[in-house]
């Protein structure tokens, strides 16, 4: 009897074999899928870092994100321009800085609108309209900002602060282009709002209702308990959607080579035309030389580097903040 | 405590009231009473949510510095009534209030009266400990920096925490981050922390669900304490509690209306502590108490 229960008990643990069989084959697929990942990457930065190399050669990595002048040449086999990529740097950083300047607190407003004082009946619209913005392909984007927005708004705007006193100082100053830096920022700051705004909405949520509503108990008003409790609270996710906002604008290329100016030297001004690294390649590469594509993707390597540089400080405060937040007094 | 009652008294509703302790039980209809001095005066109040009837009509006068207890099985409304006295529920958008809750005489929810203000004097504890991600100190400065005090901060700060019976045991600590205390502490954190704005009345939702036993009967002793100064609502669904802090007790129950499906709260009976532990008046109250149902 209890040899018979030993012998049913071996078999019915055996099992079938048909899981032995299938997972392996399971587990090679996954590896696979994981793995091409690594792969494209690494081709990608090889490949780039390697057509790019004759450039850095020539010009030493710093000469050549600090070199002001970009004159191409037209080799197939070897460096005879010159490629300092400073202008492209600077207008990146420039416009960047200024679309996170602007959408930020605003995608903190509408963030707090939508969560904390919208009536029920409104949040709905309301966000959806946000994440709207975000599925705008960048091309409309940069065809609306052309037609209206810099004629309209942007130029205007600029024109106004530019005859006010502001207009003394040289960043300030005159003359206002119809494509500058100040349009190409304008539109970045609308493109990266979405998702700053989406970020913080769902930071905001996530702060625990018993404080907020500890907060309310002792006599906070509305306004007091956001801004004492809610947004502090979500500090890192503010900081998180705003990294992704900047990694965005960074990498962002139609919607600049159309507003920026394409001007090939940097400006001190806001309402001066200049370049992006973005609009760089794009607007000049379908008829560039080999030497010169060579310095795109000189380009294209440091626009990855500084991006990568980016993410790693956002995680970093992230994580910062994080630990912070957990044991000490904010 | 004892206050002087007389069997009726005409201007008193005659739902839920106290009875006086020389009137007999049986006097036909809802036995009543007066409490001469009610911070709360509570008539007719129903709170919904949306097309949802939370509780219904409830009349209670709540005395001041004396704790109130109001217990009932889950769903009786007992915590929307708590947190109406506050108008917490505002924040909540689909709640609706009617009837009226006089406090000191004016009705907190009239039309001129700024809810803010409401909860600057009357402070609410939660069921679970919610201290603020920041230092001890922090925790009870919050409110005295939202309205401006003006005074020595560290003295608040100091006198706040030995009135929650907290000081001995944090003194030496006052910048560590408020979370890093045990359950207990934490809660009597969050009592200093209601108490530093000088509120007239602390409401209690719960305090000692999330706590062990002695960190329970440490607040308990607090809260025994403290009704020299405050006036005390707690609701608890723990009844050995309500015997042992509580000076009065209400006992709210759940109608259930099978055919709409709908559970209200209801105020059965509300009476002194003693009474509705001894000799309750309604069965209901008296099947709750000894555990035959809830």
């Amino acid at each position: 009897m209890s040899a018979t229960d030993t012998s049913t008990t071996k078999e019915s643990l055996r099992g079938s074999g048909r899981a032995r069989r299938a997972d392996p084959i399971f587990r090679g697929l996954v590896l696979v899928a994981a793995t091409s990942v690594l792969v494209v990457l690494a081709a990608m930065i090889i490949r780039t870092t390697l057509d790019a190399w004759p450039v850095f050669d020539a010009m030493g990595f710093w000469g050549f994100i600090s070199g002001q002048q970009w004159s191409v040449g037209h080799s197939r086999s070897e460096v005879t321009g010159t490629y300092g990529a400073f202008p492209f740097i600077y207008g990146t950083l420039k416009i960047s800085f200024f679309a996170i300047l602007a959408a930020v607190p605003l995608a903190i407003g509408i963030a707090l609108f939508i969560n904390e004082i919208a009536p029920a009946w409104l949040k709905r619209p309301l966000a959806s309209t946000v994440e709207l913005l975000a599925m705008v392909p960048s091309v409309v984007y940069a065809l609306v900002g052309i037609y209206f927005f810099r004629l309209y708004i942007w130029e205007p705007v600029g024109q106004f602060i530019a005859s006010s006193p502001l207009g003394n100082l040289t960043f300030f100053g005159p003359p206002v282009l119809l494509s500058s830096y100040w349009s190409a920022a304008n539109i970045l700051a609308i493109m990266i709002l979405p998702i700053i705004t989406a970020i913080c909405r769902e930071s905001f949520a996530q702060v625990p209702r018993d404080e907020v509503n500890a907060a309310y108990a002792m006599g906070a008003t509305r306004w007091e308990v956001m801004r004492k409790v809610i947004v502090p609270r979500s500090f890192s996710g503010i900081v998180g959607g705003t990294m992704l906002g900047l990694g965005r604008a960074l990498g962002e290329t139609i919607a600049i080579a159309f507003l920026i100016g394409a001007s090939q030297r940097w400006a001190p001004q806001l309402f001066f035309g200049g370049d992006a690294m973005t609009s760089v390649i794009v607007n000049t590469f379908a008829d560039a030389a080999p030497e010169a594509i060579w310095a795109l993707l000189a380009i294209g390597v440091t626009l990855f580097l500084i991006t990568t540089i980016v993410n790693v400080l956002a995680r970093l405060i992230v994580y910062r903040v994080g630990q912070f937040s957990g044991d000490a007094a904010l | 405590m004892e206050q002087p009652r007389t069997a009726t008294e005409p201007d008193v509703p005659a739902s839920a009231e106290p009875r006086d302790d020389a009137a007999p039980a049986a006097q036909g209809g809802m036995p009543e009473a007066r409490i001469d001095d009610a911070v709360f005066d509570i008539a007719g109040l129903t709170v919904r949510y949306g097309s949802f009837t939370a509780v219904r009509d409830i009349s209670m006068r709540v005395p001041r510095h004396d704790i109130t207890a109001l217990i009932g099985p889950s769903g009786c409304g007992k915590s929307t009534l708590l947190r109406s006295l506050n108008r917490m529920n505002d924040l909540i958008p689909i709640a609706s209030t009617e009837g009226r809750v006089l406090y000191n005489g004016e009705d907190i929810y009239a039309d001129w009266v700024d809810p803010v203000e409401v909860r600057r004097r009357i402070g609410m504890v939660f069921q679970k400990p919610n201290p603020f991600p920041k230092s001890i100190y922090d925790n009870v400065a919050f409110g005295p920096k939202l309205n401006g005090f003006k005074g020595n901060m560290d003295d608040l700060v100091e006198e706040s925490l030995r009135r929650a019976a907290l000081w001995d045991e944090v003194s030496g600590k006052l910048k560590d981050s408020g979370l890093s205390l045990s359950g207990g502490q934490q809660q009597r954190l969050c009592i200093a922390r209601a108490i530093a704005v000088s509120p007239d009345v602390i409401l209690m939702d719960e305090p000692c669900s999330a706590l062990d036993p002695i960190a329970t009967l440490k607040i308990e002793d607090l809260m025994r304490d403290m009704k020299e100064d405050y006036t005390i609502v707690i609701v608890t669904h723990n009844m050995q509690q309500a015997a042992r802090v509580s000076d009065y007790t209400a006992f709210f129950t759940v109608d259930v209306d099978d055919e709409k499906g709908e559970r209200t709260g209801d105020l059965v009976e509300f009476d002194t502590t003693e009474r509705i532990f001894t000799q309750a008046s309604d069965q209901r109250t008296e099947d709750y108490i000894t555990g035959r149902f809830g």
